[in-house]
Formats: structure tokens, C-alpha cells, sequence
């Protein structure tokens, strides 16, 4: 029983952190469209408001997955092993 | 001079209006929640449940924070807009005018200008979310971080961006379905579907991720003041004297910068995703010619 629990909130742990890998694709991505609009604000400067808004847009767009991945990693842990140990204990006991 | 004093009497009623509903939240918050300690990242808090035939209906802080907000926006609109002119105009109205055509000028930047008019919904949700997140200053549970808040949200806007699908008649809706390629009819149906989901947790991760960073720094720190600071006498060693300041640093970030952000993208959101379902050009042909059908009938 107690190795049975070991292993689900280890293993949740573990998926936990694995979710997370997603958070380099919008890091990437982001990095490279605020590279793209400092480029775009050198060039020309009197276009800074409007670039600043559509970069924010767009990072708010990327950063989607990210935080798709964030909300299985915090279901995982806060949520799921008590769902987990809480079936395993049902049906254990029937 | 009555007249004076009487408004002078609403103007402090309004101000009331807009501070103490948050002042009973978080009376209602010391009173009633349970105080927690450590690494504790939980739900909103049910403070009662009503019961209900089908299913009992949990009254939970985010609710409560949620029509505390609301309320104390109806206060401010109310106090801003009081006593307009046209001649010697008082910083309020200015206030309040500049709020308004900031408003117009991103829907009429951003929307097509059929939407004129939906200037007011979208300063609504700006004020609702910026505000609710920024709830988390006065130590409340910010009723963005609860997925329920945001959702319903969400699915008001899918709502609207259906509605505005539907403009030109449910079978030109049904066409736009299988538009590039036939084959592609599912995978307009998810996206369909992806568009409040991804709103939703675009806000609520946002929001939440912003929670779970303080509390867990805040625990560190914690535990790093117990670990540098023990040599210290017992009444000041059990004081976390690192949490003093650097979770404020945080704050900034998460709660002031990061709520506001969210709700200016959730805006802009609504805007693009309402502006871009409305069939523009199909639509006012559509509407001509039903006109001219009309006036032929007619004649």
C-alpha cells in the first residue's frame, strides 16, 4: 500500500516536471518575436506604440501552450494524487 | 446651499460604495477563512452553500470578491459621471471622458465599424479583470485565479463571436465550416471549440501561476531566514526577517503588471476574435440586397 502510494506521488511529481518541458517552445518563440520588434522599433521609432501592442498580442498568443502545460503540471500536483490515492484506496477496499 | 450639501452627501456615498464592499471582503476573509500556513496553494474558499434541487450551489470567495468588484465599479462609474457639463469641466469628467474615448478609439482601432457600439462591453471586461486581478494587493483571493470566473467569461465571448457568425443566415454559418478544403470540417470544429478554452486558461494561468510563484518563494524565503538567521535570539530567529520586501519585488510583476496585461490582451482578445468571425463584406451585401428586395416588394 504504502509503496503504491510512494509510486503515484512520485510518478505525479515526475509528470509534473516533464510538463513543463513545453515551456521552451514559448520561450523561443517569444524571445524571437520581441527580437523581430526591437528591430522593428530601431528601424523605425516612431512606430514604438503600435509594434509594443502587437508584440504583447502575440506573445500573449505564444505564451498559450506554455500555460496549457502550466495547468497540467499544478493539476498534477495539487490535485491529481488525491484523486489517484483516493481510487487506489476504494479499490483496495472493496 | 441644500443642494450643495446634498451632493456633496451622494459624492461621499459613492466613494463609500466603491471602498466598502472590499473592506467587507476582507472582513469576511478574517473572519470567516481559515488561516493557512506554509507551501499551500489551495481553491477558493466555499464560505456556504445554498441548496439547490439538482445540485447545491457553493458560494465561494471568488464570487464574493467577484460582485465586491462589480460593485465597486458600478461606484465609480457613478462618481465619474456625476454632474457633466459642457462649460468649465471638473477633473472627474475628464477623467471619465478620457476613459471613454481610450475605449472608442481601441474598438474603433481594432473592430469593424459595425461594432461601434461595443465600446462599453469591452471597457466592462478591461475594468472587471484589470480590477479583479489587482484584488490581490489587498491580500483577497483574486477571482481570476479561479478557472470557474474566467470561463464564464469565456463562454460569454464565444457566445458573442457565434451570434456574429451567424449574421449572414445558419447555412452560410455551416459553408464557413468547410472552407479552405472539405476535408478540413473537423478541424474548424475544434478550433471552434479551442477558442474559449485557450481565452480561459490564458487568463486563469496567467493569474494563478502568478500566485503559485509567491507562495513558493515566499515559503523558501521562509525557510532560508530560518537557516541563516538561527544564530540570532529565539524571539527574533522566529520572525522570517527575509520575507520583509522581496516578495514585493514580485508583486509588481504578478499582481499590478501581469493582471492588467491580461486584461488588456483578454480585450483585445474579444475584439479580434468577435471582429474576425463577423462576416464583414458577405454581410452587407447580404443586407443590400434585402433591402432592394424589400422596396421592389413594396413598389
Amino acid at each position: 500500500m504504502e509503496l503504491a502510494i510512494g509510486i503515484i506521488l512520485g510518478c505525479c511529481a515526475l509528470g509534473a516536471g516533464l510538463a513543463m518541458i513545453a515551456g521552451i517552445g514559448p520561450g523561443i518563440g517569444e524571445g524571437n518575436a520581441v527580437a523581430k520588434a526591437c528591430e522593428a522599433i530601431a528601424r523605425q521609432p516612431e512606430s514604438k506604440g503600435s509594434v509594443t501592442s502587437t508584440m504583447l498580442m502575440g506573445c500573449a498568443v505564444a505564451e498559450t501552450t506554455g500555460l496549457y502545460a502550466l495547468v497540467i503540471a499544478i493539476l498534477l500536483i495539487f490535485v491529481a494524487p488525491n484523486m489517484f490515492v483516493g481510487i487506489l484506496q476504494s479499490a483496495l477496499a472493496v | 446651499m441644500t443642494a450643495k450639501r446634498n451632493s456633496k452627501l451622494v459624492d461621499i456615498l459613492l466613494i463609500a460604495m466603491m471602498i466598502l464592499p472590499i473592506v467587507l471582503c476582507i472582513l469576511l476573509q478574517i473572519l470567516f477563512k481559515p488561516a493557512s500556513e506554509g507551501i499551500n496553494v489551495e481553491g477558493a474558499y466555499i464560505y456556504f452553500t445554498i441548496p439547490m434541487p439538482i445540485q447545491d450551489l457553493p458560494i465561494t470567495e471568488s464570487q464574493v470578491n467577484s460582485w465586491a468588484v462589480m460593485i465597486a465599479i458600478l461606484g465609480l462609474c457613478l462618481f465619474l459621471t456625476r454632474r457633466l457639463r459642457t462649460k468649465d469641466v471638473s477633473v472627474r469628467q475628464h477623467v471619465a471622458e478620457w476613459m471613454v474615448e481610450k475605449v472608442e478609439g481601441l474598438v474603433g482601432e481594432n473592430m469593424d465599424p459595425h461594432f461601434k457600439s461595443f465600446g462599453p462591453f469591452i471597457a466592462a471586461i478591461l475594468g472587471l479583470s484589470a480590477f479583479s486581478s489587482l484584488l490581490s494587493l489587498f491580500g483577497l483571493y483574486p477571482p481570476t485565479s479561479d478557472l470557474n470566473v474566467v470561463a464564464g467569461w469565456a463562454i460569454l465571448v464565444f457566445a458573442l463571436i457565434t451570434y456574429n457568425k451567424f449574421k449572414c443566415g445558419p447555412v452560410y454559418y455551416l459553408k464557413s465550416m468547410t472552407k479552405p478544403v472539405a476535408a478540413l470540417t473537423p478541424i474548424n470544429l475544434i478550433s471552434e471549440f479551442a477558442t474559449p478554452i485557450s481565452m480561459a486558461f490564458r487568463h486563469y494561468g496567467n493569474v494563478l501561476s502568478g500566485t503559485v510563484i509567491s507562495v513558493l518563494v515566499a515559503a523558501g524565503l521562509g525557510g532560508l531566514s530560518a537557516a541563516v538567521l538561527s544564530f540570532l535570539p529565539d524571539a527574533l530567529s522566529s520572525i522570517p526577517l527575509l520575507r520583509i520586501g522581496i516578495p514585493a519585488v514580485l508583486s509588481i510583476y504578478f499582481d499590478v503588471f501581469s493582471g492588467c496585461l491580461q486584461a488588456f490582451i483578454f480585450a483585445m482578445l474579444t475584439m479580434m476574435y468577435v471582429s474576425g468571425g463577423f462576416p464583414g463584406e458577405d454581410y452587407y451585401a447580404r443586407r443590400d440586397k434585402i433591402k432592394a428586395k424589400k422596396q421592389n416588394g413594396g413598389n
